[in-house]
């Protein structure tokens, strides 16, 4: 059996990434993720791979799309205000179908914000950080070896579908430290190659372009349906959430990360005190699985969204909920994070309890 | 006597006609660098970065492998290709707008990284795409879309010098400005081009070729007068050169 290892989050991180064969690593410092560039600094090197630390975000996500173009594994990480500066690089990379995984650890915002845990870039994540019609793939962990367990996914999903994978974590998934079960080392010469698109050298083969540009836009037409096609089939066939303690709940609890987790010690100690409560963490944030919550929702007495925002995933909650049950929402923010009782007084405050 | 080919087009550009304006001096550029890369043997290696302005469509016309940046981006975009691939040439293709202004820091980082690619840079002092607006390069004085009454210092700043700032860092193998409005001029500037190239090959450092260009369109001049124009106006501000030279003698 795998060996546990105890690790901080941002190297479960790297240290997954590195297994699943990714061996190109740009990034720019900005708290609190550090120590994953830091970490891929030391590391790369040992696999014969390539880390470069950057002179900005834009540089950053502009080298990914490069590297990308290769049909090569790559990785970035930031925090908030770095990859609202990507997102330019991000648009492009949707529009070229370049597959990548991006990490976000996201912090208090808007603007400079500060250094704490939110969870405040749901939106820019899921709804289309940068311009033109596009989605990225969001995985949302809310344990260290879910991250580590997600980070292997994403790069499996990148290829498969040629989109760019986002990791929205939070300050407190970068910052914990827990044990977790590395997967074994994939092999990066067994990975797919993309030699049908990639850009590798036309060797007595036509030329490879890979752009997001047609300046017809009878073809760009065209272009945009492909992806709206693709976006339809991850609809379909990608959507990822946990149901915790929901079979016999009169309440359901929605919350994704670290509040996700958090919420499970609220289920716990509800029951404790005679309160069925259960917990819907969805894990897949695009795409989201409305469905599956709508079933979910049917006859339960109370919905409690629970966010470090003002309310982002909210609105997918109420698109999924429908008139199906009541929905109220608890909030912090700033990079304020509640305990398991707070959520719990809220709960029994909107139960009428 | 059995009739010989001595002059073709280059293996290194498609039949994709150019769909540059009248006089505009990109089409020899084009030609210049892909006469270059047939000399060097290394267009099936080769990775064209297109950037966002009149050259848009370099990814068209050369007969390689290829993608487009966004607008200034593209020696980030080598830079993630080359540190992906180093067994492959990668070369960015880009105007003053793309190069000297949006994409100011990446192309001083590239070069003081010694980023192994090199970049062809057309300075023709204008916006040509979006119809004529000042440049960076744009000389004192000279009136644009966007400087109805001449470009002032004072409001506007002074001409930018590329060259001469990247040849402040030091990963640079090899620099050169040149021109190319006389036959004479072709000739030196496809020398300075393939060493350009050579500075990558042989693993130096980073290579640029600063192009002094013309645009008859947006300079409102007949093709003719703006090939003298340059000499006259643009050569003063910005004066010919070899920068740097780490390649040394070809054998």
């Amino acid at each position: 059996m795998a060996e546990r290892v105890l690790v901080k989050g941002t190297e479960a991180i790297g240290e997954a990434a590195v297994r699943a064969g990714c061996r190109l690593f740009f990034g720019y410092p900005i708290t609190p993720q550090n120590e994953l560039p830091e970490y891929m600094s030391k590391r790369m090197p040992e696999v014969n791979g390539s880390f470069l630390q950057t002179e900005s975000e834009v540089a950053t996500i502009n080298m990914v799309y490069g590297a990308a173009c290769t049909g090569r594994r790559v990785m970035t990480s930031t925090s908030s205000p770095g990859f609202s500066l990507m997102q330019e690089g991000v648009s492009y990379m949707a529009g070229a179908q370049l597959p990548a995984v991006l990490v976000n650890v996201v912090r208090g915002g808007p603007g400079l914000g500060d250094i704490q845990p939110a969870q405040s870039d749901y939106w820019q994540a899921t709804k289309g950080g940068g311009h033109g019609d596009y989605k990225l793939i969001v995985l949302a962990p809310s344990t260290l070896q879910e991250a580590v367990d997600l980070v292997s996914l994403a790069f499996d999903l990148a290829d498969k579908y040629r989109n760019p994978v986002l990791i929205l974590a939070d300050g407190v998934i970068g910052q914990i430290m827990e044990p977790v079960t590395f997967p074994e080392f994939k092999d990066p010469n067994t990975l797919p190659k993309h030699d049908d698109w990639a850009l590798q050298g036309a060797i007595g083969r036509e030329k490879h372009v890979v752009t997001s540009f047609d300046i017809d836009p009878v073809v760009l037409e065209k272009m945009n349906l492909e992806l709206v096609e693709k976006f339809k089939k991850i609809e379909s066939t990608e959507k990822r959430w946990e149901e915790y303690k929901l079979d016999d709940a009169d309440v359901v609890i929605t919350a994704f990360g670290t509040i996700g987790r958090i919420s499970k010690s609220v289920v716990t100690r509800a029951r404790q005190e005679g309160i069925k409560v259960g917990l819907f963490r969805p894990i897949t944030l695009w795409p989201f699985p409305y469905k599956r919550l709508e079933e979910i929702v049917k006859g339960k007495k109370l919905v409690l969204d629970v966010e470090l925002n003002m309310g982002q995933m909210l609105e997918d909650v109420k698109l999924a909920v429908k008139d199906n049950a009541p929905v109220a929402f608890y909030k912090r923010m700033g990079g304020m994070v509640p305990t398991p009782e707070e959520i719990l007084d809220v709960l029994k405050m909107e139960l009428g309890r | 006597m059995a009739m010989q080919i001595i002059q073709k087009k280059p293996e290194s550009l498609t039949e994709k006609e150019f769909t540059y304006c009248p006089g505009c001096t990109h089409g020899i550029a084009h030609r210049l660098v892909a006469e270059v890369l047939d000399e060097l043997g290394v267009r099936e290696k080769t990775i064209t970065v297109g950037p966002v302005g009149c050259s848009v469509f370099a990814y068209q016309f050369f007969n390689t492998d290829a993608t487009v940046a966004a607008h200034g981006r593209a020696p980030a975009v080598a830079t993630g290709i080359k540190r992906a691939r180093p067994d492959l040439c990668v070369f960015t293709y880009q105007g003053d707008g793309d190069l000297a202004a949006i994409g100011t820091a990446e192309i001083i980082h590239a070069a003081n990284r010694g980023e192994k690619i090199t970049t062809i840079f057309i300075n023709n002092a204008i916006y040509g795409m979006t119809g004529g607006q000042m440049a960076p390069t744009t000389l004192l004085g000279m009136k644009t879309t966007t400087t109805p009454y001449g470009r002032n210092a004072n409001n506007d700043g002074y001409p930018i010098h590329v060259s001469e700032m990247v040849k402040e860092t030091k990963g640079v193998a090899f620099l050169a400005r040149v021109k190319i409005n006389t036959p004479q001029d072709v000739q030196k500037a496809r020398k300075a081009i393939k060493k350009a190239f050579l500075a990558q090959l042989k693993g130096l450092g980073f290579g640029m070729v600063e192009v002094l260009s013309t645009c008859p369109t947006n300079w409102g001049l007949d093709p003719a007068s703006a090939l003298k124009w340059l000499d006259e106006h643009m050569v003063p501000e910005y004066p010919l050169g070899v920068f740097v030279d780490k390649v040394g003698e070809e054998q």
